[in-house]
């Protein structure tokens, strides 16, 4: 900037220089995002085009025909109890793996590597793994629990254990992601807290639940609003498991939606299905940063 | 970045398309073929190979092979492309996706470019049982490319073992077979199954076997009525049922990618999968293994399965015409017999039998002959109108049935009622 410019016209290009600045995210935004999430909600009143057919105005049509839907039920039942599980599960998880590895001992290094490689692995990979953990009669689990001497189980394959099966690999995948930030967050406590609570002769529990829980809350909201979000969004280990099945048992809605969408090329349903996964999502991170935040207590 | 650097950029780039655009429009014809990978081995490498040799037998067209996934993939790139104006010219997708592509008024029928008597030739060269899932109002939609159908593999060295002299035939000759094939431990564990069909994805194909073997069609050639509450149907899944129920065959849904692992590991004696394993079985068997037709019940029968060409409606007539070339030139017999001995696939045609490549193959390792000999049971792979949906619906009363959540005939009803509620617009 010339410094013969008047003060005037500094203030004036300020705005115009953020808008600038704020142009590519912007744009990148509105094409793939925003965009696309007004168009979906307008398809979702349409019919599905097929052919020559072109879509026709149906109303809340396609969203009637997702109540009646006994499969989208099942879909949205199992997603909550999936979301259920993996939701405290794996934040439990990570932040206990956190606090182990935070400790100064030996092969501390090792540790912290173990937990975070199923991070690293694509979940397609993991996804195959486990595939073979869980196969009948030579898989992992079944040499495992036939060294014990239990009778065999087909995990996969029965509708009463399979949820629970494609929940486990996805805390498995998880907890290590969500350790990451815990155990940033721990580096960062100042270490005169703890010397201040030895010294106060606090037992380890209270430490933990008077000093370190309050501080990381700020981290544990970031870790819930991902974990909330990954919990509809991740599906590529139900493709390789199961693909929803045996009979809908694994079915979860956004894989309901995909098949919907792209294998039975009903569009319109499915953008009435994704509506109302951005209606759920919406509320769950409007309700975390509304309610939550408060409880939460920033440095 | 400098204004002037910037615009010359821009300049230098806009030539280079126009006058790209315009050089290829005037020697080339450019043709996008989409293709799946569905079995194991270097396929990609087999066909650019193919592609190449095309395009320098033919100078004025450029075939450009591009490999797009699975099958569901390779349907979901090009009916996207087609919704938004730029399909591929040629693609291969599965035969049964015929009503699907139909009703999005994506493909052309071939009869308009099979105009001279060899041309006709080739066309009636193809098995008929392939041309089943090709055909419909009158019309045949798709080339025959890469088919399979079910074949029964069994571990010879496990039946010499259970003193069975051969491969059982009837379905009484199966289960009795099945009974003695199983083996239990000291503690009543089963280390053994006696056979086993798996159930997830493909599950709707095992059961139309079954089905055919009972006498029963599951849908109209039409594509838009189906009966599979019938009672040939229902005793079907039931005997499938009454497999597992039994002990002989594994208990609830048995996963499709590892029972050709299943049955490498001796864990099953007998299996019932694809021709497309064929290679990868015969490469990574420690064991004696023969293969055998499906076994009979009121007849023999298996539904065929894999792949067809399809040439697309939004597209010039000269990439179409192109495309239609290449075809041809893919499916001629020697190719076919490469192909089939590359992949397992069964070559589509009684020529590509005859010839040399593929006789010395057949006369070294006689399986490969097995799925072509039961082409002659074969029935047309159920396909109808929105038939991924359909299908689902059949596939979930297989594994209701299986997983003891339904009984046989309740599922079934369900899945009529589904399938009749989809398809009653069709008709």
């Amino acid at each position: 900037m010339p410094p013969a410019r008047g003060k005037r016209t500094t203030m004036n290009q300020k705005p115009i220089t953020a808008w600038l600045l704020l142009l590519p995210a912007l744009l990148l935004l509105l094409a793939f995002t925003h965009l696309p999430a007004v168009a979906t909600f307008i398809d979702s009143f349409y019919s599905t085009p097929r052919g020559s057919r072109p879509a026709v105005w149906v109303g809340l049509e396609n969203y009637a025909v997702m109540f009646e839907d006994p499969v989208f039920w099942r879909a949205l039942r199992n997603n909550l109890w999936y979301a259920g599980a993996t939701i405290p599960l794996s934040i439990g998880l990570a932040l206990l793996m956190a606090i182990w590895v935070n400790e100064r001992m030996t092969g501390r290094a090792f540790l912290r590597l173990a937990f975070f490689t199923p991070t690293v692995l694509p979940m397609i990979a993991v996804a195959n793994i486990w595939l073979f953990f869980y196969t009948p009669q030579y898989g992992l689990l079944e040499q495992i629990s036939g060294a014990l001497g239990l009778p065999s189980h087909n995990w996969l394959g029965t509708p009463s254990t399979a949820l629970g099966a494609v929940t486990l690999v996805a805390v498995w995948k998880e907890a290590g992601f969500f350790m990451i930030f815990y155990l940033a967050a721990l580096q960062g406590l100042n270490p005169s807290l703890r010397e201040a609570a030895a010294i106060e002769g606090a037992s380890r529990w209270a430490y933990f639940r008077r000093v370190q829980w309050p501080l990381l809350m700020p981290t544990t909201l970031f870790v819930l609003v991902n974990a909330v979000i990954n919990a509809f969004r991740t599906v590529d280990h139900i493709i390789v498991l199961t693909r929803g099945g045996p009979d809908n048992a694994t079915l979860l809605l956004l894989y309901h939606l995909y098949e919907v969408g792209f294998k039975f090329w009903d569009t319109a349903y499915a953008s009435a299905l994704t509506v109302l996964l951005l209606l759920v999502l919406g509320g769950v991170a409007l309700l975390q940063f509304f309610v939550l935040d408060r409880r939460v207590h920033y440095r | 970045m400098q204004r002037k650097t910037f615009n010359r950029f821009l300049m230098t780039s806009a030539m280079a398309l126009g006058l790209g655009h315009l050089a290829l429009a005037q020697t080339v014809t450019e043709v996008p073929f989409f293709y799946p990978v569905a079995v194991g081995g270097p396929i990609t490498k087999v066909v650019d190979g193919l592609a190449e040799e095309f395009n320098k037998a033919h100078p004025g067209i450029q075939i450009k092979p591009v490999y797009a996934g699975t099958y569901q993939e390779t349907i979901v790139k090009a009916l996207t492309g087609h919704k938004s104006g730029q399909p591929p010219v040629a693609a291969v997708l599965l035969s049964t996706d015929l009503f699907t592509l139909i009703d999005e008024d994506a493909i052309q029928p071939l009869d308009g470019y099979v105009k001279t008597a060899a041309d006709k030739a080739w066309l009636s060269s193809f098995y008929p049982g392939f041309l089943l899932n090709s055909r419909t109002g009158g019309k045949t939609w798709g080339a025959p490319f890469q088919r399979s159908t079910i074949v029964m593999y069994y571990n010879k060295d496990l039946l010499k073992a259970a003193g069975i002299a051969k491969a059982p035939e009837t379905w009484a000759e199966l289960a009795e077979a099945a009974k003695k094939l199983t083996k239990k431990d000291s503690a009543g564990k089963t280390v053994q199954y006696g056979m086993q069909i798996p159930s997830t994805g493909y599950g709707y194909w095992m059961l139309q076997a079954l089905a055919t073997q009972n006498g029963a069609v599951l849908a109209n050639d039409a594509g838009n009525a189906v009966k599979l509450d019938d009672p040939k149907v229902i005793e079907a899944l039931e005997y499938w049922v009454k497999l597992a129920k039994d002990g002989v065959h594994p208990q609830g849904v048995v996963e499709w990618g590892t029972t050709p692992k299943d049955f490498l590991e001796q864990k099953t004696a007998i299996m019932w999968t694809t021709t497309g394993n064929l290679t990868n079985v015969r490469k990574n068997a420690s064991f004696d293994f023969g293969v055998a037709m499906l076994p009979a019940q009121q007849r023999r029968g298996s539904p065929t399965g894999g792949g067809n060409f399809y040439i697309f409606k939004k597209a010039t007539p000269a990439q179409q015409q192109a495309a239609f070339q290449f075809i041809q030139w893919m499916t001629q017999p020697e190719r076919a017999a490469r192909w089939s001995i590359d992949t397992g696939y069964v070559a589509t045609s009684a020529q590509a039998y005859d010839t040399p490549a593929l006789k010395a193959y057949a006369k070294d390792f006689p399986p490969a002959l097995v799925a072509r000999d039961q082409l002659a049971h074969g029935v047309a792979e159920f396909s109808t109108h929105e038939n991924q949906r359909v299908t689902k619906a059949l596939n979930d009363a297989v594994q209701a049935a299986l997983t003891g959540g339904k009984t046989p005939a309740q599922a079934l009803k369900d899945a009529q009622a589904e399938a009749e509620r989809i398809l009653r617009s069709y008709r």
